[in-house]
């Protein structure tokens, strides 16, 4: 049907009473995610805009039964609001917030790397499984329900393919944005193999950018095990080395990390890669037979 | 961000890690000052952010002070060209004047992010002096890698197996363990993203230093290092990037003529992409990101609108967290105070897309409107080049 969020999804939303928080957990609600409340330590007992708040995840894994933790928390103390929601035993933590320190990621995702718990971001746009949940700050409506998975390390350029596959009635399985950030909790690997393994995807669509390896890992997994056609696309292929694009990962640094290295990398392991950014939604259908 | 050699010196002295002596001076006769107090032979060289200083005749060597105040001389106030710099170079506004020491040995040491592995990696190599990504790609098994615990941090043995890599015996592995240790105190203390040592010497009278020293710190990390932001040297970085910075947007200033503005980072990327591939070339990578505000949007549009070399405007946007109706009225913001000086391309999509649309509509601004990103890339580029869309 999906992967990582649907219907029996129950979020909880840390930094629920910030602007961010609040607009977005509304967002999510009145799409049909199942929001059980949020948390803002020292707000505990108050609810704000409807929704219960806790002072910490454990009570919200414990009063509500919260699955997922949704996380807006500012960047001086997200790291921390991951550790707390994986520590709490939540198993899928998806964290919004942009500008984490990088030391902090590295511990953080070393201390979830020692629970059950999953990390998707941070600095990404969330996780959406048309019509069932959308646990992030996408705009829902451009959205379709379909067989088709979408990963993506970047947010806007994901809601531009969604709404290329959407216009031309292709609709998605589960679309996933791993974020932006140099270390991040779910790497491409970990997406394509929960949608390589979902009967219901069918094809799926993969967007990199420059810096970092991810692609080339995702290209030898994509060789050695998935089954199912992969439609790829790079962005950054006019950037210059040695400048951060806005992401913090998106970097060409030493030679490495180029987009046409990973566009090579991923044509030879059988992906279609697309070269302009408007063909996305075109070759995905051309892929599928639509 | 990145600081001056200088600067990345004083900090590596405070963490125990030994620098050559050395001073920076403004002036010609500071330099010669300080080559008094240091007596002896003397390296003049030059600060400026990009390698590769030495090739572009910016690092000068100094008999004795009237030598070393002709050198700063020469140096101070030249635009110096390497293949870092930009094309025209950078202008050479302090030198670092350091003793000179007769070297036996020149090595290679870093601190850096591996993504693969999400941890700190420490690298040492016997090839000093050289780029590192040469000796990689050269002799990849030359280098040797610690990576350190993410919440351990470096073992001593880590240090010691390095030092031992690196040849080091007796006195002066007592000197280079203790230095590879300091060197990541700084790198966590500081936030950096890389700590450099190239090259890391050995001298005739057995003594262990930076010869050299390179820190760049992680941006998102800047909050909590008020003392670093103060080392910010803005003399090195674009007028339009710094100017994109006080408002919180991410610009890049890069050749062509065309001028995006985008939300997001990847959808930013290719929109420079999609220009490139419609036959022209962006001028910026603009990211004004997802919760941008009029204001911002406002600034955007003026300093995309200020670069001399931008002929035509070319605003992508997929509107999530920023709605189009607060792009809309950015927009009209900034051309009611700014004027519409360039043609303008608009692509909207996304959240409250159509009120925005009527926004932009009703206010009479003559802005051509393009149905997808690859119409919009293409009437952008037959603007830059002159041509109607």
């Amino acid at each position: 049907m999906s992967v990582l969020v649907d219907k029996s999804t129950r979020v909880v939303v840390q930094g629920i009473t910030g602007k961010e928080g609040a607009f977005h957990a509304a967002r999510c609600k009145e799409y049909g995610t199942h929001v059980v409340g949020g948390v803002t330590p020292g707000k505990g007992g108050t609810t704000h805009d409807g929704f219960p708040v806790w002072n910490t995840v454990g009570e919200a894994v414990a009063k509500e039964g919260a699955t997922c933790a949704l996380i807006f928390v500012p960047p001086a103390a997200a790291a921390d609001a991951i550790m707390e929601s994986a520590a709490a035993g939540v198993p899928l933590v998806i964290c919004i917030t942009e500008g984490i320190p990088v030391a902090d990621m590295v511990r953080a995702k070393h201390f979830v790397a020692s629970t059950a718990s999953r990390l998707i971001g941070p600095n990404c746009p969330g996780v959406i499984t048309p019509d069932q949940a959308k646990v992030g700050i996408m705009p829902g409506h451009i959205h379709k329900l379909g067989d088709v998975g979408v990963l993506s390390r970047s947010g806007t350029l994901t809601y531009e393919v969604v709404g290329q596959l959407s216009a031309r009635n292709i609709g998605q399985s589960t679309c996933v944005g791993i974020g932006g950030d140099p270390v991040n909790g779910t790497s491409f690997v970990d997406v394509l193999r929960l949608f390589n393994d979902d009967p219901d995807t069918r094809a799926i669509m993969m967007i990199g950018e420059i810096g970092g390896t991810a692609e080339e890992e995702a290209a030898a997994f994509i060789k050695a095990s998935v089954k199912k056609p992969v439609v790829g696309f790079i962005c950054g292929q006019t950037a210059p080395p040695g400048r951060r694009m806005g992401h913090a990962g998106a970097i060409i640094a030493g030679g490495k990390g180029t987009a046409a290295e990973k566009m090579r990398v991923l044509g030879d392991a059988g992906v279609t890669v697309v070269k302009s950014p408007a063909d996305m939604g075109a070759t995905v259908a051309k892929v599928i037979g639509k | 961000m990145k600081i001056h050699e200088y600067q990345a010196k004083a900090l590596l002295r405070e963490f125990g890690v030994a620098v050559p002596k050395g001073e920076v001076a403004d002036t010609p006769a500071q330099a010669r000052e300080i080559a008094q107090r240091l007596g002896g032979k003397v390296v003049v060289k030059a600060q400026i952010h990009a390698g590769g200083r030495g090739k572009g005749g910016g690092i000068k060597l100094a008999d004795d002070p009237a030598s070393a105040e002709r050198a700063a001389g020469q140096v101070l106030g030249m635009m110096l060209k390497t293949p870092q710099t930009p094309p025209e170079g950078i202008k050479v506004r302090k030198v670092l004047v350091e003793e000179a020491s007769a070297i036996e040995r020149e090595l290679y040491l870093s601190i850096t992010l591996d993504r693969a592995r999400a941890t700190h990696v420490v690298m040492a190599s016997q090839a000093g002096g050289m780029e590192i990504e040469e000796v990689a790609a050269q002799t990849p098994d030359k280098i040797l890698r610690e990576w350190t615990h993410p919440a351990l941090g470096l073992g001593d043995f880590q240090g010691r197996r390095l030092a031992f890599g690196l040849g080091f015996a007796g006195d002066q592995l007592k000197q280079a363990v203790p230095l590879i240790r300091n060197l990541f105190a700084v790198y966590l203390a500081k936030d950096c993203s890389l700590a450099e040592i190239n090259p890391l010497v050995v001298t005739r009278d057995g003594r262990v230093f930076a010869l050299d020293a390179k820190l760049n710190f992680d941006d998102n990390a800047l909050y909590r290092h008020g003392d670093i932001v103060g080392l910010r040297d803005i003399h090195e970085e674009d007028p339009l990037d710094v100017e994109a910075s006080k408002y919180g947007l991410n610009y890049i200033k890069l050749d062509g003529n065309v001028g995006c503005m985008v939300n997001g980072a990847g959808l930013a990327m290719a929109t420079m992409d999609i220009v490139k591939l419609a036959g022209g070339e962006p001028a910026n990578f603009l990211d004004v990101g997802g919760g941008a505000s009029p204001e911002q949007i406002e600034n955007a549009f003026r300093i995309l609108s200020s670069d001399p070399s931008v002929k035509a405007v070319f605003i992508n946007v997929f509107g999530g967290i920023l709605r189009v109706d607060r792009l809309a009225e950015g927009i009209i913001a900034a051309v009611r105070k700014l004027g519409l000086k360039l043609p303008v391309v608009l692509r909207a999509e996304g959240t409250n897309v159509e009120q925005g649309k009527k926004m932009l509509a009703d206010s009479g601004l003559a802005l051509t409107m393009a149905t997808d990103m690859a119409d919009g890339a293409k009437k952008a580029v037959a603007f830059a080049k002159g041509q109607k869309a």
